[in-house]
């Protein structure tokens, strides 16, 4: 039996995927990420490793995906994470055009084919809001966890505006709410749409077309499918396996090219270093 | 054979772009140490350099010293400095790091920049040239001298008659400026021979663009072009500016012939917007060069001057010929539709397989309507394109691992594509 592995680095947990020749997940990991990036790759692959009741020398190929991609020392190549959050969506769920990934620092638009190829991308630039950190942030202003604040935002019935989308800024804008005495789940409900909102507008530049696959850590909160779903006025696919999209792509990726072998097609950047003569 | 031809190419025309360059900022140094001579602060952009040398004045250019100075990695305190003095974040970083670099004695890393004898804003393309030259003027009481160019705005390219009369009059007045100036008179059949010095100019560096239509590339039209840029813009009208693109015409010429390219294999041809991100220069051409992507033209290259449609600067009629290259033939003088039409050729014309485009943050002025450009490719087009920030000066603004992913993403996109199509003709 041929197993692939994947590994997704991302700015704030680390998510490593082990499929099997029938694309089935057999084991799987999350963990913090932390400021030690190569040792939370290491760390990820081998939980991951023994979930599935392997030996590491029972995994033919290991891609390495996200931010920190390039710490997955001991994998066989680096792919982006958008190639790798194509291809996981497209497996998961095959009807995909459109991927929607928020991660920690990170809000992306994918546009797919059939295959899973990518055939346009868009990403937020030199700002969090509209990503996990917006959403963090949020919930640290008004002391609850990350895993409450979904739900919670879901209890809203009249959404505040928020004057600002900044993911720093935003927490006055929380405390000037509080100062007014509005309802937490209202001021969540708020910040949903807002993120929403954003996200939205940045993905249409690339064409919004169903189906509509959420992607990265933001998919586990339901207000935020809700508000997407919302502002989209389309349904959108999100599963248990949302989050750990990314490792998902880039197990795949290593599958194919340990089933395809030497032989195999490889993509030239992560194989080749050339540096220019003049 | 490449290899013998790649080493004479490198040995000749470097050197003796490195030469001239250096004798230039040297001059500039002299007059700054009190040499007699007219130094005139100008704009890269569209300007009538042909006109200061017929005075023999000393052309002076706060942009490529900015740019310089951000190669030198020597940028950001300059910008701080400022940014001290109240100019905002915002601001263009090509004016924070002159005026930084003026505040903090005129001293950059490859000369000192004089004081001007006149400052000549040819406000092309860019109104913040407007207040960055007004604001020098305020700072060192020299006399500013503004000229008036409207923008092209005909949808057949052409400049109106009266376009072309109302700059040839500013050009006039201009002329009696630099005479009370210099206490000379305009020698014209010297003004001749500038112009015709910067004909045969054009007339080279066209021939090398043209040269990058071949496949493979022999050099890059992005990042090895900024050598010959460099001459073309600050030694424009001089007779070894000429020998300097007969040398490199004639040596890039065999390096197209050997079939040799800037990389050890040509995978992907592109076109690029915008200028580079001068203080990571290096890193940035890594990003393509590990794919294997080599830039076949550049808008960039157009900035001082677009000559490979056809325009040459015609010693016979000099003023007017001048007002034409300010009007027209320039990049930032040209509507964004222009814009269009002139990359739409380079993707056409120089086989490119994508378009990348590398907006300016703290240039809104150049970026503005970027976004438009990448739908107008992508969806209208099909060129495959991306979109990415950072800043041609402040290197506050460049994310490293933000910029390698969007530049892998797009690279195994296009990869990924050709993989599919060889399945499927397989």
């Amino acid at each position: 039996m041929l197993y692939g592995a994947g590994v997704d680095v991302g700015s704030t947990q680390t998510k490593a995927i082990i499929l099997d020749e029938r694309r089935e997940i057999v084991g799987r990991s999350l963990i913090d990420t932390g400021a030690y990036v190569s040792q939370a790759a290491e760390r990820a692959f081998q939980e991951a490793v023994e979930d599935a009741g392997l030996r590491r020398e029972d995994i033919g190929y290991v891609v390495g995906t996200g931010y920190g991609r390039f710490k997955v020392t001991f994998g066989d190549a680096q792919i982006t994470e958008i190639s790798c959050h194509a291809r996981g969506a497209n497996l998961i769920f095959p009807g995909t055009r459109t991927v929607i990934d928020m991660g920690g620092q990170d809000a992306k638009g994918i546009k797919i084919g059939e295959s899973g190829d990518v055939k346009d991308f868009v990403m937020n630039d030199k700002c969090a809001a509209g990503t996990g950190r917006f959403l963090a942030n949020s919930a640290e202003a008004l002391g609850l966890s990350l895993d409450a604040i979904g739900p919670l935002s879901l209890k809203g019935t009249s959404p505040v505006r928020l004057s600002t989308v900044c993911a720093v800024f935003v927490e006055s804008d929380i405390m000037s709410y509080m100062a007014q005495g509005k309802k937490v789940e209202d001021i969540l409900a708020g910040v949903h749409s807002a993120i929403a909102s954003r996200t939205v507008a940045l993905v249409r530049r690339v064409g919004i077309e169903a189906e509509v696959t959420f992607t990265g850590g933001v998919s586990r909160n339901l207000g935020m499918v809700k508000a997407l779903e919302e502002k989209l006025q389309l349904p959108v696919n999100v599963s248990f396996e949302s989050h750990y999209m990314g490792a998902i792509g880039a197990a795949l990726l290593a599958l194919e090219r340990a089933e395809a072998g030497e032989g195999g097609e490889a993509l030239v950047g992560d194989v080749i270093n050339v540096v220019p003569r003049s | 054979m490449a290899e013998q031809a790649q080493k004479t190419y490198e040995a000749q025309m470097h050197l003796i772009q490195r030469e001239m360059m250096a004798k230039y900022f040297d001059e500039l140094t002299r007059l700054s140490e009190g040499e007699s001579g007219y130094p005139v602060h100008m704009l890269v952009s569209g300007n009538p350099v042909e006109l200061i040398r017929a005075f023999d004045m000393v052309p002076v250019y706060p942009e490529v010293n900015a740019l310089q100075i951000a190669v030198k990695k020597q940028a950001l305190p300059f910008i701080q400095k400022a940014e001290e003095l109240g100019y905002s974040i915002d601001n263009c970083a090509y004016v924070k790091a002159d005026i930084g670099c003026f505040f903090e004695g005129r001293k950059a890393p490859f000369g000192t920049i004089p004081l001007p004898s006149l400052i000549l804003c040819n406000y092309v393309g860019c109104n913040v040239y407007l207040q960055w030259f007004e604001h020098l003027a305020e700072y060192t009481g020299a006399p500013v001298f503004n000229l008036d160019v409207p923008f092209l705005r005909t949808d057949s390219e052409e400049p109106s008659a009266e376009d072309i009369t109302y700059v040839v009059k500013q050009l006039e007045e201009l002329i009696e400026v630099c005479e009370r100036l210099t206490g000379k008179s305009l020698d014209h059949k010297k003004l001749e021979r500038i112009v015709a010095l910067s004909g045969e100019t054009g007339e080279l560096w066209s021939k090398v663009k043209e040269l990058t239509q071949r496949q493979p590339s022999p050099f890059d039209a992005y990042f090895d072009s900024v050598t010959l840029m460099a001459p073309l813009y600050c030694l424009r009208g001089t007779e070894e500016c000429v020998q300097f693109f007969e040398v490199a015409y004639k040596e890039l010429l065999e390096k197209a012939d050997a079939g040799a390219g800037p990389l050890p294999e040509e995978r992907f041809r592109f076109v690029i917007e915008g200028p580079p991100p001068w203080p990571y220069l290096r890193i940035f051409r890594e990003m393509f060069s590990k794919w294997g992507a080599v830039a076949v033209a550049s808008t960039y290259s157009t900035v001082g001057g677009l000559w490979e449609f056809g325009f040459r600067h015609d010693s016979a009629h000099p003023l007017e010929s001048i007002a034409r290259h300010m009007l027209q033939w320039n990049l930032t003088n040209r509507s964004l539709l222009h814009r269009y039409q002139q990359i739409r050729r380079y993707v056409e014309d120089w086989s490119a397989d994508a378009l990348i485009i590398h907006s300016v943050k703290s240039c809104r002025l150049f970026s503005a309507g970027q976004g438009d450009m990448r739908e107008y490719f992508t969806k209208e087009l099909g060129v495959p394109t991306l979109l990415i920030e950072s800043d041609l000066e402040d290197p506050r603004y460049f994310s490293e691992a933000q910029m390698r992913n969007r530049i892998d993403a797009f690279f195994e996109s296009l990869e990924h594509k050709r993989i599919i199509a060889r399945a499927a003709g397989s």
